[in-house]
């Protein structure tokens, strides 16, 4: 699928991602600056994203866990989420979300 | 202060330089290991203590603590010297060609070989990415509290949901002069005694709970003033003195950054006979390593350990002939495991 990366300091990347890769992932092979420093095990919350709003539907709410661990972020807002637990699915083709602050 | 004198000093005591202290043990090489955690385990400890490791060769599943446990349990018999939450801040050549490294905490040691198991870094607090916070740290701003003293009559903000913060809030708030705590949810991950005394202590006017993200910081000369809160609907600022954010550890390299080890992008280069990194008798195991081919699991840094301690057996003993044996038939290396 083809997702839109806006970086920490407002550069825009289209990135190819693999279908059940998760966004993390897709992120880290873009070689884009995302620290991801548990590599996906919901530890550390340095993988942090703002999902534009057209797909929060299609993504699962977040866990209580994910929840929890996005208090170990900075700036959340609503549309905040952890790039390690959401899974690339053809419904996300074109997704575009926002690397957090505090992340590279 | 006098100077430790050791064979190796391990940086790190992650489970890659726990077992480091095994392999060594084996051919009579004591260790000394310093972390910056307070306890040994490394990320296993500190990131991930609950959560299951499959693909650690023979346990089919382990928690990240238990695997501690286990090493801990496994180097028993060499009792290596641990130097806990202790940071290596430099390292330097002694007249006889050995290490010296030195800790935040002032201890010195000395020995022919250093291995480098730092994994990702240093657990350091993560730092809100506010402009200019920078400026206000160490006078205004702080990641610990030293002295609950420091803050009497000070008025306090405290950010984050975690026990640290909440912990801290708790703490504090009798001796400042005014207490707040800043958090971006009503709702909290610290424990629900912590939370509850928190809401009595606001229910009764003793402090205040404000549901925003810190935006700005105002002051001068590393004084702060104010604090921005930012909610959805608005920005306002909050008197300040002293702000505390509390949102959990981050690695950092830090000063092993300098230590002249030719590094790639944040990694230390190595071989793959003896994992040395470029300056000889200094070696690297472990995530914090790179070669053709690396791969950061647990088991690479025990393969890791088991080859650096060969090479650094012939730098601690110069004129000793290393004798390969195994643990299943040398009675010798039972002897010293404590089994024989």
């Amino acid at each position: 699928v083809k997702i839109k990366v806006t970086d920490q300091k407002g550069g825009v990347h289209e990135i190819e991602g693999t279908l059940g890769w998760s966004l993390m992932e897709a992120v880290r092979q873009a070689n884009l600056p995302m620290n991801a420093e548990c590599g996906g095990c919901l530890a550390c919350a340095t993988c942090h994203v703002y999902v534009d709003e057209a797909f929060r539907g299609a993504i699962p709410e977040a866990s209580e866990l994910e929840i929890a661990m996005l208090d170990m972020a900075f700036d959340i807002q609503d549309n905040s989420r952890l790039s390690c637990q959401i899974t690339l699915k053809p419904e996300l083709e074109g997704l575009a979300v926002t690397l957090a602050p505090g992340t590279d | 202060m006098t100077a430790i004198q050791t064979d190796v000093v391990i940086i790190g005591a992650g489970p890659t330089g726990l077992f480091a202290v095994f392999e060594l043990g084996l051919l009579d090489i004591k260790a000394h290991i310093v972390d910056i955690l307070d306890r040994p385990g490394g990320q296993c400890a500190e990131l991930y203590p609950e959560k299951p490791i499959y693909d650690i060769p023979g346990l089919p599943i382990v928690t990240g603590q238990e695997l501690v446990d286990r090493l801990m349990e496994q180097i028993k018999p060499f009792s290596p010297t641990f130097h806990l939450g202790e940071m290596a801040t430099a390292l330097t050549k002694t007249e006889d060609g050995k290490w010296r490294l030195t800790t935040d905490a002032g201890t010195v040691l000395e020995a022919p070989v250093l291995v480098v198991a730092a994994g990702g870094g240093s657990f350091t607090p993560k730092r809100p990415p506010i402009p200019g916070i920078e400026a206000y740290e160490g006078s205004s701003v702080f990641y610990a509290v030293r002295k609950i003293e420091n803050f009497r009559g000070k008025k306090v903000i405290i950010a984050g949901g975690g026990d640290s913060a909440l912990d801290w809030t708790l703490n504090l708030q009798p001796v400042a002069a005014g207490m707040t705590l800043v958090h971006h949810r009503d709702g909290f991950r610290a424990a629900p005694d912590s939370v509850n005394k928190m809401r009595a202590l606001v229910e009764n006017g003793q402090m205040q709970l404000h549901i925003a993200n810190v935006s700005a910081l105002h002051g001068a000369n590393g004084k702060l003033e104010a604090v921005t809160f930012k909610t959805k609907e608005k920005e306002y600022d909050v008197a300040c003195d002293a702000l505390l954010p509390f949102f959990g550890l981050t690695m950092k390299l830090g000063p092993v950054a300098d230590f002249g080890l030719n590094l790639h992008e944040n990694l230390i280069p190595v071989d793959t006979e003896k994992f040395e990194t470029s300056t000889p008798s200094i070696f690297a195991i472990g995530d914090i390593n790179t070669y053709p081919g690396k791969l950061k699991l647990i088991l690479s840094g025990f393969h890791e350990a088991a080859l650096m301690a060969q090479q650094a057996f012939r730098v601690a003993r110069p004129n000793e002939k290393l004798r390969f044996q195994y643990t299943t038939s040398s009675s010798n290396l039972q002897k010293k495991l404590g089994v024989a």
